[in-house]
């Protein structure tokens, strides 16, 4: 089966972010099948759709794949982004998990209940500034190439571009002092098919506004 | 340096023991640092060892792994446990990704604030034989074979393992309506490398009792009730 891949999903960042990144910066045109209403989930539920009762999923090469993290291991692999072996993917997942911790965080924190806000604001500055940013310019540091792994693009490349962009949504000072991870960030968004999802009108989706937390919360149920 | 791999932990299950699991099932001997104290952790994380300042971390083929995702990988692709193509990968994924959440659900139980445990506990076992055992049962159902992927032991057997036992530990007779994996779980645990891991005096860690779970709070400075149910994902912040 050649078509594209299908998304479902709200039409929201969530979990179903990272995967439209990976994919756009892969170059693979992608359709989408948004989620608007709870009976719209109810349905896609009791097709039987959704291995775990979950979205993300995607449907891909005649598999309707769940979990964000088989399906980015999954793009990754069928459009080499995940390194040339067993010791860079090693890395590259290393990496990976490190971003993905800190983009959950955001992801908590855009459908966080307001009284919450602040702590974990504070919590994802700290965590932002002395922990995982100083490790990733470490990493770049300790290399000097234009990529994390391997001197070419992986995954991790296109993972860390959306987490950076999160961070300067929520305060640009937080990447002054990383000159390497500033640098890598303006590489990366020049590259033809990174740009182009980055443009206005491409699947790339903004941050949520109280109005779809609301209506998140009804589907999901949380 | 013996060549094995070092697991550095603490003395408990946690999020280490799913890996004490994988390397014992792929027939690997591994050594264990368990440090006891706060004091113990920050030294490891002063010596720089840890990427992110978290453990699990461990010491394999001249790295210093860290991410128990990435670990578990790791030691799945080395030791043939990770399908032999692309799609077998994938169910693979998708099945340890299911019982990782079960997993987390049940390990961060006993941090429940009291009033909590016995609605959490109820959670876990409404989501265990409603979400996620039928998952398993019909995978096993579908294909009629011994193993959940490619007929052939793999990760998400192991892991699978693993979960059956923790989620007994809560309630004994969760399988009874599971005669498939009932079944599963007879086999595997016949497995040679996987039984040797069962018996007594293996490195498999017991359940947290009162005393380490002080240990483990004191060591990881959790302070307060950490289920956290956000859309059937368990989060913590530490």
């Amino acid at each position: 089966m050649a078509g594209k891949p299908v998304l479902h999903y709200v039409s929201a960042r969530g979990k179903m972010e990272c995967i439209r990144w990976l994919l756009a910066a892969a170059g693979v045109e992608f359709e989408e099948k948004f989620i608007n209403t709870p009976e719209d989930f109810e349905k896609l539920k009791k097709d039987g759709s959704l291995m775990f009762e979950q979205v993300p999923m995607v449907e891909i090469d005649g598999m309707k794949l769940v979990q964000t993290r088989a399906i980015l291991n999954y793009i990754a692999t069928k459009y080499d982004l995940y390194g040339k072996d067993m010791k860079e993917r090693a890395l590259i997942d290393m990496y990976a998990e490190g971003i993905e911790d800190l983009c959950q965080m955001f992801r908590v924190l855009a459908v966080c209940l307001p009284d919450e806000k602040e702590s974990k604001t504070s919590l994802i500055r700290d965590r932002t500034k002395n922990r995982y940013l100083p490790a990733f310019e470490k990493v770049l540091k300790s290399h000097g190439q234009d990529y994390f792994v391997g001197n070419r693009l992986t995954r991790v490349d296109i993972q860390l571009m959306e987490l950076l962009i999160y961070i300067e949504e929520l305060d640009p000072s937080l990447l002054a002092p990383f000159p390497l991870l500033k640098a890598l960030r303006s590489r990366i968004s020049n590259l033809p098919n990174v740009k182009k999802f980055l443009q206005p009108g491409s699947q790339r989706k903004p941050p949520m506004n109280a109005k779809q937390v609301e209506e998140a919360r009804k589907i999901f149920k949380f | 340096m013996t060549g094995k791999p070092v697991l550095h932990y603490f003395n408990g299950r946690g999020r280490m023991e799913s890996i004490r699991w994988l390397l014992a099932a792929a027939g690997v001997e591994f050594e264990e640092e368990l440090f006891e104290t706060r004091e113990e952790f920050e030294k490891l994380i002063q010596g720089g060892a840890l990427m992110y300042e978290q453990v699990p971390m461990v010491e394999i083929d001249g790295m210093k792994m860290v991410q128990t995702r990435a670990i578990l990988r790791y030691i799945a692709a080395k030791y043939d446990l990770y399908g032999r193509n692309r799609e077998e990968q994938a169910w693979i994924d998708m099945y340890v990704e299911g019982l990782r959440d079960l997993s987390d659900m049940i390990m961060f139980f006993p941090l429940s604030l009291p009033e909590e445990k016995a609605m959490n506990l109820e959670y876990i076992l409404q989501r265990a034989t409603t979400r996620f055992f039928p998952v398993y049962e019909k995978a096993l159902k579908d294909h009629g074979q011994d193993f959940l992927v490619g007929n052939r032991l793999s990760w998400a057997d192991v892991q699978l393992l693993e979960v059956i036992l923790m989620t007994e530990e809560c309630e004994a007779s969760v399988l009874s309506g599971f005669p498939l994996l009932q079944d599963f779980k007879v086999r595997t645990s016949q497995i040679p490398t996987i039984n040797r891991f069962l018996q007594p005096g293996s490195q498999r860690k017991p359940q947290l009792d009162e005393e380490s779970m002080g240990t483990a709070k004191d060591i990881f400075k959790f302070d307060r009730g950490m289920f956290l149910k956000n859309m059937s994902t368990i989060v913590a912040e530490y």
